[in-house]
C-alpha cells in the first residue's frame, strides 16, 4: 500500500514533438534580432520603433525576484526568439496548412479543419512564433468582428493596434512585459464593434514545439461600447529536459457597458517528478474597464508549467465597472505557482470579486498574491475576496499574501480564507465506501473548485475537470 | 445459527507504528449472526476493525483473514468495500467540498458498477434514499451538507448508520456506533441494525455498553483484551461485564 505522499511520474499527455522543418532565428537577443523579427512579420516602422524602445528599456531593468518561487538564472542570450514552421501557409486557405500542423492540433483536441471544427468556437492556432490558422473568420466578419493573428492586425488594422497596444500594459511595465514588447511574435487580436454580442467563443490555442525557444505571445482584445465577448486560451508544450520561457502579455480593453470574459486553461509542460524541465510561465495580463458599467472577468485554471508567475488584474476606471478573478492553480511534484490578481478601483461604485483556489500536492508550492487597491475617488467601492487552499499530502505548501490598500473610507471589503487538507484518513474513509483514491480525490478537488469551474464556458469546464484529474494523478496512494 | 462462514480470522497479529496491538485474534462469523466485541480501552478493538477495512497504517504481521472464502488481505480497501464489507468508524472523517448525497451516491454506484449493475442517476437515487432517511429519522437537510463537516458527534454516528442502511453490506463492523448517542438515538441505531438483519448478512458490533444489546440480540459476545479474544459467551456475558468490569477476564500476565 503506497502512502498518500507516494509520487509516481504522471504522464503528461501532450508531450509529443511535431517533426516539422522550422525557420529558427539563432539564439541571442540584440537590436538586430528585433529588426529581423519585425522584418519577418512585415511590420510597419512604428511597430519596430516601439519594439526597440521596449528593448532599450528592458536592458536597464532587472529580473524581478520578489515572488515566492525559486529557479536558476535564465540566460537570455541562449534563447531563440523566433521559430516558425517553414512554408508558412497563407492564412486565407486552410487547405494549404501543413497536414502535420493540422494533425498536431487535432491530437491536442483542437481540430482546425473546416469539417471537424468545434461548434460555436472560433480558434486561432498559434504554433511556436506564428499563427497557423484562424477559423470562422468569415462568420465573424459579417458582424464586423475582427479575430485574427496580432501580426496580421498590425498590418491590416494599424489604427486599432496603435491606439490600444501598450495602453493597458505599457512597454516598460515590468521586466517580462518589456521583454515581450521587444520580441513578441504572435498571439491573437480581437475587436468587437459597438453593440455586438460575439456569437462564438473566441479561442486561441498556443503550442510550443521547437526546443530552446521562448514563446512571447501578445494578445489584445478590445470590446467597444455595449459589446460582449467570451475568449478562451489553451496551451501545451512537449516534454523536454530544458526549461523554456513563456513570457506573454495580454491586454483587454472594455469600453462603456462592454463585457469581456477571458478564460485560460494553462497546461504547459510542468517538468518531471525531480523538477527537471518545464515551462517558466511569466505572464502579464491586465484589463482596463475604461467605460462606465463595463466588466472584465478573468477565469484561470492553471495546471501546468514548472513555475507560474501571473496576476491577471483589472483597472476599474469607469464608474460602476466590475472586475472578477476566478482561479484554480494546481501545483504537483516540484511545480511552483505564485499567482493572484490586482484589482485597482478608480471609478465610483466599482466592484470586484476574487475567488482563488490553490491546490498543492507532492512537493508543490502554491502562493496566492493579491492586491486590492481602492483609490481616493472610488466612492462606495466593494471587494469580496475568498482564498482557499487545499493540501494533498504533507510535503507541499500553500501561502497567501493578500495586500489591501484602501484610500476611501466608503469602501466595503470582505475577505475569507481557508485551508483544508486531504489526508490519508479521508482517502481511506472514501475507499472504505468503495471509491478509488483517484475518484475520491477528484470528487474532493472538484467540489473544492466548483465556484471557479462554473465560470468557465460549458465546453471547457469538462476539459478543466479532466485536466485537473490528470495533473493530480499519482498524488495519492 | 447455522449460516455459512462469512469471516474467519486466525491467529491475527498486527502492528501500528511498530507496536504489536493485535496478538493472535481468532474469530469466526457466520451469516445471520450478530457478534458483540467488548473490551477495555486500547485493547485493539478499533485496530481489528481498521485491519479488516485495510487501513494502510496497520500492518498484519501474522495470521490470516478469510472473507467469503477469499483471502481478504489480498484485496484493496475499496475492493473489500465493493465486496460488501462495511466499517462504521469510531471517528467518522469529515470531507469538505462533497455533499453527503453525492458521496453516498458515488459509494452506491461504485458498488453497483462492481456488481455489473447500472449506476443510479441523482433522481432515482433520491427516491431510494427517502425510505432510508425515514429509518434513521432524518430529513433531507443533512444530504446537502458536506460529509460530516460540522456534524455533532451523534450526527456523525447517525450518518454512519445512514450509509450502512443505504449500502446494505454483507458484513458490517460497527465500531462504537452507540457511543456519543442520546438514549433515543441508541434505540434508533439498534432498530436500524435489527431491520437490516438478514439470513445472508452479519454484524460485528464493537461496544462499551450493555444498553445497545438490550435492543439488538447478539448471538455471541467476545471480550478483546490486550490484543486477543480472551472470553466468548452469550448475551449474559455482557451483563456480567457490566456488573463486574473486565479485570476478571484478563489473562494472567505472561512471564517475561
Ligand atoms: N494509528 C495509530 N497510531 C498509533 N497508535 C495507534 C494507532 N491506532 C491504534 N493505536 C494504539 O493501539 C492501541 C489499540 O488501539 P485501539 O484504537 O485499537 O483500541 P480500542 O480497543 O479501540 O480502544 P477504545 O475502546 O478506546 O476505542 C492503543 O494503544 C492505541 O494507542
Ligand atoms: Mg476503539
Amino acid at each position: 500500500m503506497t502512502s498518500i505522499e507516494a509520487q509516481v511520474l504522471q504522464p503528461y499527455k501532450y508531450g509529443f514533438v511535431t517533426d516539422i522543418e522550422a525557420d529558427v532565428v539563432p539564439p541571442g537577443l540584440s537590436e538586430d534580432v528585433i529588426r529581423l523579427i519585425s522584418a519577418k512579420k512585415g511590420e510597419p516602422a512604428w511597430m519596430l520603433e516601439w519594439r526597440l524602445k521596449a528593448y532599450r528599456n528592458w536592458l536597464k531593468m532587472a529580473e524581478p525576484h520578489w515572488s515566492n518561487v525559486t529557479y536558476g538564472p535564465i540566460d537570455y542570450q541562449a534563447i531563440s526568439y523566433y521559430a516558425a514552421p517553414k512554408q508558412r501557409p497563407a492564412l486565407e486557405s486552410l487547405e494549404q496548412v501543413d497536414p502535420k500542423l493540422l494533425e498536431t492540433f487535432a491530437k491536442l483536441g483542437i481540430p482546425i479543419e473546416e469539417r471537424k471544427r468545434l461548434a460555436g468556437v472560433a480558434v486561432d492556432a498559434v504554433f511556436d512564433s506564428v499563427s497557423v490558422a484562424t477559423t470562422f473568420r468569415e462568420t465573424l466578419a459579417k458582424q464586423g468582428i475582427i479575430f485574427c493573428a496580432i501580426s496580421e492586425a498590425i498590418r491590416e488594422h494599424p489604427e486599432l493596434v496603435q491606439q490600444y497596444l501598450g495602453s493597458v500594459v505599457p512597454y516598460n511595465d515590468n521586466f517580462f512585459a518589456a521583454l515581450n514588447s521587444a520580441v513578441f511574435t504572435d498571439g491573437s487580436f480581437a475587436y468587437i464593434p459597438k453593440g455586438v454580442r460575439c456569437p462564438l467563443e473566441l479561442s486561441t490555442y498556443f503550442r510550443i514545439n521547437a526546443s530552446s525557444t521562448g514563446q512571447f505571445e501578445r494578445t489584445l482584445i478590445i470590446a467597444d461600447a455595449g459589446s460582449y465577448v467570451s475568449y478562451l486560451e489553451g496551451c501545451s508544450a512537449p516534454v523536454r529536459d530544458e526549461n523554456q520561457l513563456h513570457a506573454a502579455v495580454v491586454e483587454l480593453v472594455a469600453l462603456d457597458a462592454a463585457t469581456i470574459k477571458y478564460s485560460t486553461i494553462q497546461n504547459w509542460y510542468p517538468g518531471d517528478e525531480a523538477g527537471r524541465g518545464g515551462i517558466y510561465n511569466f505572464v502579464t495580463k491586465r484589463g482596463a474597464c475604461r467605460g462606465q458599467n463595463s466588466k472584465i472577468s478573468w477565469t484561470q485554471v492553471e495546471t501546468g508549467s514548472a513555475i507560474t508567475w501571473k496576476y491577471p488584474g483589472c483597472i476599474l476606471q469607469g464608474d460602476n465597472s466590475i472586475g472578477e478573478f476566478y482561479s484554480v492553480a494546481v501545483t504537483n511534484q516540484r511545480q511552483q505557482a505564485d499567482t493572484g490578481t490586482k484589482m485597482i478601483h478608480m471609478g465610483k461604485n466599482t466592484r470586484s470579486t476574487i475567488v482563488s483556489k490553490g491546490i498543492s500536492a507532492g512537493h508543490g508550492q502554491n502562493t496566492y498574491r493579491g492586491l486590492v487597491k481602492i483609490l481616493k475617488g472610488a466612492e462606495h467601492a466593494r471587494n469580496y475576496s475568498q482564498c482557499d487552499s487545499m493540501l494533498i499530502g504533507d510535503q507541499c505548501g500553500a501561502h497567501t499574501f493578500p495586500y489591501i490598500d484602501v484610500r476611501n473610507s466608503t469602501a466595503i471589503m470582505e475577505h475569507e480564507a481557508s485551508t483544508s487538507k486531504i489526508g490519508e484518513d479521508q482517502i481511506f474513509y472514501a475507499k472504505q465506501r468503495g471509491l478509488s483514491a483517484e475518484d475520491a480525490v477528484s470528487m474532493i478537488v472538484n467540489g473544492f473548485c466548483k465556484e471557479v469551474f462554473k465560470e468557465l464556458p460549458m465546453e471547457f469546464a469538462v476539459e478543466a475537470q479532466r485536466l485537473l484529474g490528470i495533473s493530480l494523478e499519482g498524488s495519492v496512494g | 445459527m447455522t449460516g455459512n462462514v462469512l469471516l474467519q480470522i486466525e491467529n491475527l497479529h498486527a502492528t501500528v507504528e511498530g507496536r504489536e496491538v493485535l496478538r493472535g485474534v481468532d474469530l469466526v462469523v457466520r451469516t445471520g449472526e450478530v457478534h458483540a466485541i467488548m473490551g477495555p480501552n486500547g485493547s485493539g478493538k478499533s485496530t481489528l476493525a481498521q485491519v479488516l477495512g485495510g487501513h494502510p497504517a496497520y500492518t498484519v504481521t501474522a495470521g490470516s483473514i478469510r472473507y467469503e472464502g477469499k483471502d481478504l488481505l489480498a484485496l484493496k480497501p475499496e475492493e473489500r468495500a465493493r465486496e460488501g464489507l462495511f466499517l462504521a468508524f469510531q471517528y467518522p472523517v469529515a470531507i469538505r467540498g462533497i455533499t453527503n448525497a453525492y458521496f453516498l451516491r458515488s459509494a452506491v454506484n461504485a458498488i453497483r458498477k462492481h456488481r455489473g449493475e447500472e449506476e443510479l442517476g441523482p433522481v432515482e437515487f433520491m427516491d431510494a434514499l427517502e425510505e432510508k432517511l425515514k429509518l434513521i429519522g432524518w430529513d433531507d437537510s443533512y444530504l446537502n451538507r458536506p460529509v460530516n463537516d460540522g456534524f455533532s458527534g451523534g450526527e456523525k454516528k447517525r450518518n454512519e448508520i445512514l450509509q450502512l442502511a443505504v449500502l446494505e453490506p454483507k458484513l458490517a463492523i460497527l465500531d462504537e456506533t452507540d457511543s456519543g448517542l442520546d438514549i433515543d438515538a441508541v434505540k434508533t441505531v439498534a432498530q436500524t441494525v435489527e431491520k437490516l438483519r438478514r439470513p445472508d448478512n452479519a454484524t460485528v458490533l464493537v461496544t462499551h455498553y450493555y444498553r445497545i444489546l438490550t435492543h439488538i440480540q447478539p448471538d455471541i459476545v467476545h471480550v478483546l483484551s490486550a490484543g486477543r479474544i480472551v472470553k466468548s459467551g452469550g448475551k449474559e456475558l455482557a451483563l456480567e461485564l457490566e456488573e463486574r468490569g473486565y479485570d476478571w477476564t484478563r489473562e494472567p500476565a505472561p512471564v517475561a
